[in-house]
């Protein structure tokens, strides 16, 4: 399924956290390519959070290149940066995905109010929400409050967000480590068909090794990037 | 959508929203509510009396003539002897004159002897005229004509009977000499409605037992030998005067404010009432400052409650920032809320004005004869309000600032 233009390609990264001098990140080469899955391992403070902001483009770069679908990010400005993350990624969090007042189905169109592209790829934006909601296995809970639902239900309605209108690559920052270990297999289930279904490149990344079966590839974060953490 | 999720984001912080909604909504009602009572007072004081053209009295200041002699508030320094009066009254300049003599009161309210001429010379808000509601104006010597106030306070209807009290607050009665109701004026809004109005002669006659303002001891001269003396009064307290032609008016005062026999001051009411509104002007004024404050208060408040809610929508803005909202987006959302919630404010302000309004202003046109109007925003009102949204708007920018810093920084991860 992978052609020859990597999805995401980062090359002689560098990042250092203003005002915090005690933490920088190097990732002197990285690569995903298109519908490929992959699993960056690492452990809490190996800069994974770091990785994924470079990637997502809401901290840029000191020096080096991080290019997404083409697309070399500090070309970009960084309004520019939002709408390109908008169009290209969806992102999946550890969980508190949801924006707790907002109906379940307001939650999923939620990217497409930034990302144009996206919208028009999509003819009925409810419809396809609700076609999401019944292939990810959620109830009929299209206009219930976020809130209200399960943290396996709303991890699921947040695969639904980020999948609608097909953005090429999906970030998925520990998405199973709130749920129980059969909630965890049956998530993925769900996560991966949806994943082939839309042939999207999915970068997961965890601290959870037994995760790494499923995957194309397991990179270990340690051998793609060098953190500094000195006492400051 | 994003108005939706404002409201939502809104409604899931319901208390405190809430609470800012009335904190404002109060502040804009106060606000509101001291604006029109300081229009109406204006209004209402302005038309308090018409078609007058000199008010005539003991020589103090215009104000004070004006305060005493219309709005039934503080005294007289002096009388205007009886002689003086009827100098004036001879001028050629004088169409007409209505003596008026204060100093007795009812329980709360004042008593004013005047002449039947009073009833029709009278005029408020431009050109209207006393009307009764119920019975005649005095016949007798012991007739009584009451304002609407005074009848619907005390409870009175015609025939029935009323002691004098002499002074203002005093315990001293005109026992010997009751009163009876002849008459009930119509509702008028001035000072007229609080007022018991006898003849010239009735306030003579109550005092013939009374030397010096006190009552002479064992003497009470009985009504029948009464009614047999010579009531002509010895003093008035002030006049009500109308000139043949307005070109006359200002000889009239400048005759009146030399005559030498006695120190007298003439006023124009329309000038004595404007000197009179620019005191009390001044309270008004600052009235409206610290209403004023009260919605800068209150839009602080909407300001305190925004920051606070920052530090837990941290994770709402990650969210809106990982979907591709920029910075600037998130701080558009949380001055949109600002503006929803400062607009609620004011809404609810002036529902709660009208409510007040409706509630309050018979009570209000009973206790302090002020009539305020019920009717459509005035284009000054309305400009406060959006005044108030703008300043919602602009107060809310602080911390909007703060959050696009934060989402700025924050990115989609939460560090917290």
């Amino acid at each position: 399924m992978t052609d020859g233009t990597p999805i995401l390609h980062m090359k002689d990264v560098r990042f250092q956290w203003p005002g915090r001098a005690s933490f920088s990140l190097e990732v002197p080469s990285f690569e995903a390519g298109r519908g490929e899955k992959v699993l960056l391992l690492g452990e809490s403070g190996s800069g994974k959070s770091t990785l994924l902001s470079l990637i997502c483009g809401t901290i840029a770069a000191d020096a080096g290149d991080v290019t997404i679908d083409g697309t070399r990010l500090s070309d970009l400005s960084g309004g520019a940066r939002d709408q390109f993350r908008a169009e290209t990624i969806g992102v999946i969090f550890q969980q508190f995905n949801l924006l707790p007042f907002g109906s379940v189905v307001d939650n999923i169109l939620l990217p497409l109010r930034f990302a144009p592209e996206r919208r028009a790829r999509v003819s009925d934006a409810r419809a396809e929400a609700a076609a999401l909601s019944l292939a990810l296995g959620l109830p009929d809970v299209q206009t219930a409050k976020a809130a209200t639902l399960s943290v396996g239900q709303q991890q699921r309605v947040a695969v639904a967000r980020a999948l609608i209108g097909r953005p090429p690559l999906i970030i998925a920052d520990e998405p199973t480590s709130a749920l129980d270990a059969n909630s965890q297999a049956a998530f993925l289930d769900l996560l991966f068909d949806q994943v082939r279904a839309h042939d999207t490149t999915l970068l997961i990344v965890s601290h959870d090794a037994r995760l790494g079966e499923r995957f194309d590839r397991v990179v270990q974060m340690a051998d793609i990037a060098r953190t500094t953490e000195r006492a400051a | 959508m994003m108005l939706r999720l404002a409201f939502g984001s809104l409604r899931a912080r319901a208390l405190t929203v809430t609470m800012t909604v009335l904190a404002i909504a109060l502040s804009v009602a106060l606000f509101l509510g001291v604006e029109k009572v300081r229009t109406g007072a204006k209004a209402s004081f302005a038309d308090t009396i018409s078609g007058t053209d000199l008010i005539v009295g003991a020589r103090s200041g215009s104000v004070q003539l004006l305060l005493y002699s219309v709005f039934r508030i503080g005294n007289a320094t002096n009388n205007v002897t009886w002689q003086s009066y009827q100098d004036i009254a001879a001028r050629p300049e004088v169409d007409w004159i209505v003596p008026i003599s204060l100093g007795d009161s009812h329980r709360q309210f004042r008593v004013m002897g005047t002449t039947p001429a009073f009833f029709d010379r009278y005029k408020y808000r431009r050109d209207r005229g006393l009307e009764l509601g119920d019975g005649a104006i005095m016949n007798d010597l012991f007739d009584a004509v009451i304002g609407s106030d005074v009848a619907a306070t005390l409870g009175y209807a015609v025939d029935d009977p009323i002691v004098v009290a002499h002074g203002l607050a005093s315990f001293t009665e005109h026992k010997d000499q009751p009163f009876r109701i002849s008459g009930i004026l119509k509702k008028t809004g001035t000072p007229v409605d609080r007022t018991v109005i006898v003849s010239m002669e009735a306030i003579e006659a109550i005092h013939v037992d009374w030397q010096n303002g006190a009552q002479i001891p064992g003497q009470s001269t009985p009504v029948e030998v009464i009614r047999q003396m010579d009531l002509t009064p010895k003093a008035v307290t002030a006049a009500l005067v109308g000139v043949e032609s307005p070109l006359q008016t200002f000889a009239l005062q400048r005759a009146i404010n030399t005559y030498p026999e006695e120190p007298l001051l003439a006023v124009l009411p329309g000038v004595a009432l404007q000197e009179l509104w620019g005191i009390v002007g001044i309270a008004e004024t600052a009235l409206l400052g610290v209403s004023a404050m009260v919605v800068v208060t209150a839009l602080l408040g909407l300001m305190a409650t925004i920051f606070s809610s920052l530090n837990e929508r941290r994770r709402e803005m990650a969210i809106f920032r990982a979907m591709g909202a920029r910075p600037r987006t998130i701080m558009a959302l949380l001055v949109l809320e600002a503006v929803l919630t400062s607009a609620a404010g004011a809404i609810l302000g002036v529902a709660f004005l009208y409510l007040g309004l409706m509630i309050a202003q018979p009570m209000i046109d009973s206790a302090y004869g002020l009539w305020l109007p019920i009717d459509a925003p005035s284009t000054r009102e309305a400009l406060v309000l959006l005044g108030v949204v703008a300043a919602g708007a602009i107060v809310s920018m602080v911390p909007a600032l703060r959050a696009y810093r934060l989402s700025v920084a924050d990115g989609m991860m939460v560090r917290t």
